[in-house]
This record gives structure tokens, sequence and C-alpha cells, in this order.
């Protein structure tokens, strides 16, 4: 067994801290958003639609610099948060977390609008002549029925946040115990003379977590179709 | 308690008219696929919005399009058995049932224990709805309805989607209910022996219109609904007592408005009400009584109605008492036996082919009745 050193056990908290709060903080947006797609015709959905997958092609770097322009505290949004809420992103874990949160989201929305379009369109007309109005379908039929398919998407973009680098180091930057989650602690552990044998250790440990998220978001996935089996 | 229906639709170059009244008991919306049966069922469920139309039950107004009126699905208190059942895959039996239940005002007739045994649930009452036969499913849909306290009750097709023996399963069950309901119940269905089991009424519609209504007897004997696109299988279905029982020969005897019919053995009480339908191509007829004959019943009718058509056959509806049958005999037999209204004849009827015999659906030929 591993025993990690206090630099590695700091990098590994962070980058669980930066994930759990970049999808949790995304979920409510992510089935929202999962919603209005898989139930609701309107006019521009193939654009929204476009926009909510467009984090899966774009280069993370190009989204941390677009971040940083629009978030830097000397950006016209940043210094509005900045001085209004005492909010700032750049150079802190919050921007981080930012920033995975809109790389994974569309992992996130993808596996919720699935598991919305597998249930049975007929349940909610049954559920309308017993009584049950919108916001109580949602919260008795529709939410419980997307439930495994809201783990596995959570699962899915927790995974894929611990190896977010690209827009981290470039809107958040690379500072230990603040922004220097595994794959930033393993590229500048690669950068120090010697560092290799701490970047083979964290390296290993990015795949057992990788591993290990895939497996239950499958075993998520399997949960979704025993829910919606008649 | 009476829904009065009224709904004009149309889509493509399919148009809807239809008109009519569904009094306390079971009423049959009869008619074959694509007539527009489930249009009307949706628009009475509140499910889709009509060109034009008014819907009420008794003196509430569920759909007035002329003023505007559109109460929505769930406030209509309609409960809506499905074909498909719709039990919510995620809850168990005991919550799908009380899924209406807690959310209605409730009717204090309704109780869920009385629901839970009419429908023979309480074995199931922990299970998830994937782990129910076909039969228990329609079962645990109905109870589910029955329990949001309806004030009406819209079933559609609840019998088709199952095989055979689940049908023979739940049957009992839907007698009961309808036996023991007093609100207006539409049963939508294109299989003649369940509306012919079940219903008091029947609506005949087709191509979007009603064709026909009345009690099932009535419609069952009316020559002029056996042809056409969408017709009746042609027979009479009766309502007769049970009067005795012949163990020896394990017969039945029936009485009816207008005379006696012997049967194979009917398992019921003498003095219980049951349903016996008789084909027309079952019911020979006779100007004179014949001798020595293997037929169990013949029985003195007068010729109340005819009717030709292109083909081989003639229609002979016959009048015993009150009651009507029908036979289907050849045009050439009708010319030799020089038939014609008023004509005084004998209906032979093999006992062998009422209720013996299960026809194609494997509903015996007849049904309870209290």
């Amino acid at each position: 067994m591993m025993v990690l050193s206090p630099a590695e056990a700091e990098a590994l908290l962070l980058s669980l801290k930066v994930a759990s709060v970049a999808v949790l903080g995304a979920l409510p947006f992510a089935f929202a958003i999962a919603l209005l797609l898989a139930r609701r015709r309107f006019p521009g959905k193939t654009l929204l639609d476009g926009i909510v997958h467009l984090p899966l092609v774009l280069p993370p770097v190009a989204l941390g610099y677009l971040l940083l322009v629009m978030l830097g505290t000397n950006a016209p949004i940043g210094a509005w948060l900045l001085g209004n809420f005492g909010i700032r992103f750049v150079f802190s874990w919050t921007g981080a977390a930012l920033a995975s949160a809109i790389l994974t989201f569309p992992f996130q929305v993808r596996a919720i609008r699935l598991a919305l379009e597998a249930e049975d369109p007929g349940l909610s007309q049954a559920a309308e002549t017993l009584g049950a109005g919108p916001l109580d379908r949602l919260l008795t039929l529709h939410l419980p029925l997307a439930l495994p398919g809201l783990l596995a998407g959570a699962i899915t973009a927790f995974a894929a946040c611990l190896g977010e680098f690209g827009a981290i180091i470039t809107f958040a930057s690379n500072i230990p115990g603040e922004t220097r989650t595994l794959p930033l602690a393993i590229y500048t552990a690669l950068q120090t003379p010697g560092g290799e044998e701490m970047a083979t250790r964290l390296a290993a440990l990015s795949i057992l977590l990788a591993l290990a998220g895939l497996l239950l978001s499958e075993f998520a996935a399997q949960r979704l179709r025993m829910v919606n089996e008649k | 308690m009476t829904l009065d229906v009224g709904v004009r639709h149309s889509f493509d170059s399919f148009t809807i008219d239809a008109e009519f009244r569904v009094p306390p008991g079971v009423t049959a919306l009869f008619g074959p696929s694509g007539a527009g049966k489930t249009t009307i069922l949706n628009a009475i469920a509140g499910f889709i919005r009509p060109k034009s139309g008014r819907i009420s039950l008794d003196d509430v107004i569920l759909l007035d399009i002329a003023r505007n009126v559109l109460v929505p699905a769930r406030r209509r208190c309609i409960g809506v058995v499905f074909q498909d059942a719709r039990l919510f895959p995620h809850l168990s039996v005991k919550q799908n049932l009380l899924y209406g239940w807690k959310r209605s005002a409730k009717n204090p007739a309704i109780r869920i224990d009385s629901i839970i045994s009419l429908l023979g649930l309480s074995a199931l009452l922990e299970r998830k709805p994937k782990n129910l036969s076909g039969g228990e499913k329609s079962r645990v849909a109905l109870g589910r309805a029955l329990l949001a306290s309806p004030r009406a009750l819209l079933l559609d097709e609840p019998l088709a989607a199952l095989d055979t023996k689940r049908k023979l399963e739940i049957l009992p069950y839907l007698e009961r209910l309808a036996h023991e309901t007093r609100i207006p119940v539409l049963y939508v269905s294109h299989a003649l022996d369940e509306v012919t089991h079940l219903a008091e009424r029947m609506i005949l519609l087709s191509d979007g219109r009603i064709r026909a209504e009345g009690t099932v007897f009535e419609l069952m004997s009316r020559l002029d609904l056996y042809s056409g696109k969408d017709h009746l299988r042609p027979g009479a279905v009766l309502e007769a007592t049970i009067e005795n029982h012949d163990t020896e020969h394990a017969l039945t005897a029936l009485a009816f408005a207008g005379g006696r019919l012997i049967v194979p053995h009917i398992p019921r009480a003498p003095g219980d009400k049951v349903r016996v339908r008789i084909d027309a191509q079952d019911v020979m007829l006779a100007l004179s009584e014949p001798p020595q004959i293997s037929a169990n019943n013949v029985l003195p009718a007068i010729v109340s109605d005819m009717r030709v058509d292109e083909g081989p056959y003639a229609d002979v509806q016959l009048a015993m008492g009150q009651t009507r049958l029908v036979s289907r005999i050849t045009k050439l037999s009708a010319e030799r036996l020089k038939l014609a209204p008023g004509a005084k004849v004998f209906a032979l009827i093999k006992s062998v082919t009422v209720g013996g015999r299960e026809n194609k659906n494997g509903l015996a030929a007849y049904a309870a009745k209290p």
C-alpha cells in the first residue's frame, strides 16, 4: 500500500474537494437543462444542445483563457463579483471547481437526459389522472426514476473532474494547496529533478480513482435499467 | 352522476363528431381500431383539447371550448385504467395504490381494505410492479384508479394486453366492479365478448361517429348493425335466471322473459342471473315443431324483423315475449319457408352451442349478473 507524502495527500484531498464542489454545484443546473431538453420543444433547442456539449470539443486551455478574460479581477464580471460579493475565482480553488464544472457539465446533462427520456411518458399521464400536479410529478415520479441516471452522470463527471488540467492551470494557476490538483501535481513533479517517483505514484492513484469512478457509474447505469423495467 | 360528452375533433383527414351520455353503470364504447375511441377517451380524461366540444359530470363542467373552460386532467376526478396498466415502477403495489388516494378528496364509501379485498390484492402489497403478472398489474391499476375516489371511470381496453388465461382471471373482478359501482364507467373496447359480458349499455362508434346507442340486448339483436365494415358478430345476448340444475345430465335450465333454455351446466346457484350469448348461426328455424330431434330447445317465436344482404345469408330477428333472438340462415332457406315478419316459427337451439363451448377469445358464452 502506498503511503502518501504530505504534498501528495494535499493534492489528492484538493482534487476530491474541487471535483465534489464542481459536480454538486453543477447538478441542479444540469438537471434543469436536461429536463428542458428531454421534455420541451422550443426554438433554439438545437443551439442550447450544442452549447451544452461545446465543452466536450473545446480545448480546455481555451476555456481557461476565456474564463480568465471574463472573470479576472480586472475584467468587468470578475471585478463586479469581487466588489459586490467578495467572490474571486482566479488563483483560487473555487476557480478550479468552476472550470471543472463547466468542462464536465455535458456528462451530467447527457446522463440525466437519457434517464428522463427512458421514462414511459404514459406514467406522467397516469399520475395526472391521480391528481398529481407538475411539481408533484417531478418530485415523486421523474426525479426518483432518473436518480440512477443522475448518479451515473455525477460519477462520470466526478471522475472527469479529477483529470482536469488545462483549464485549471490557465484560469486558476498552479498554487500548492489551493489549485494544485492531482494532474497539476504530476506535471509539477515531472518538472522537478528526481520527481519521477512521485509522478508515478500520483499517476497510479489517478488511474485507480478513474477506474473506480467508471465502475461505479456502470453500476448506476444498471440500476437505471432495473428501475425502468416494467 | 352522469357523464355528458360532446367531442368534435379532427386530425389529418379524420373527423370525430360524437355526443353521448354515460349514466351510472358500465357503458361500452365499442368500435374497431381507428374508430376514434382513444381520442374520445383522451378528451374526457383531459389529455387532449378537442377542436370543439363540451364535457360535464352532472353540473360540473370539465370542458367547454366555446366558453374556454378546460379543467386540467388532475382536477377532473376521472379515473383512468390504461391498457398497459402504467404502474409506477419504482413504487410497491401498496404505494401505487395509495398514490391517488393520498391526493384525492376522499369518498368515505371507498375504503382501502375493501378495494384490496374486492380485487384480491392483499398478497401483492409489498411487491414491485415488475414482479406481477399481466392480470395482477391490471388489478392493481384498477385498484389505484378506484382509490382516488373517481366520480367517473374510464377503462381503456383493460383486457386487451392480456392472454386468455389472464382475461379469465380478471374478468370476475371487473364483473364485481361493474355491479358494485354506481359511478359512470366508460369501457372502451373492440372486443365484443368483453362488452357483452360486462356492459349494460353500448355505444357503437365507427369512423368517428356514433352509429347506434342502447342496451347491450337491444343493440345485439339489431339486424342493421350486422352489416358494414365494423359489423357486430351476429348473435343475441339475453339475460336469464338459473332455474334448476339437472345433475344427472349435467345441464342447467334457464328462464328468461319469453321462454326456457336448457344449457350445459353453469356453476351458479338457482336464482342467480346470467347472460347468455346465442350466436345467430347456432339458431335453426322450423315452421312446425319437429318431432324426434336432438336439440333440447325448441322455442316458439314470431319473426319480428328480417334482413337480406347481397351475400348468401338472411338474418331473422325473433320475438319471444320481450326477448329478441337472432337467427342467420341462408336466403334459400328463407325463401323456401316463405319467412316474413309476423310469421310463426320454432327456433331450434342445440344446448351444446350455448355456454359449454368457449368461443375464440376463451370467454365462456355466459356471464354472471346478480
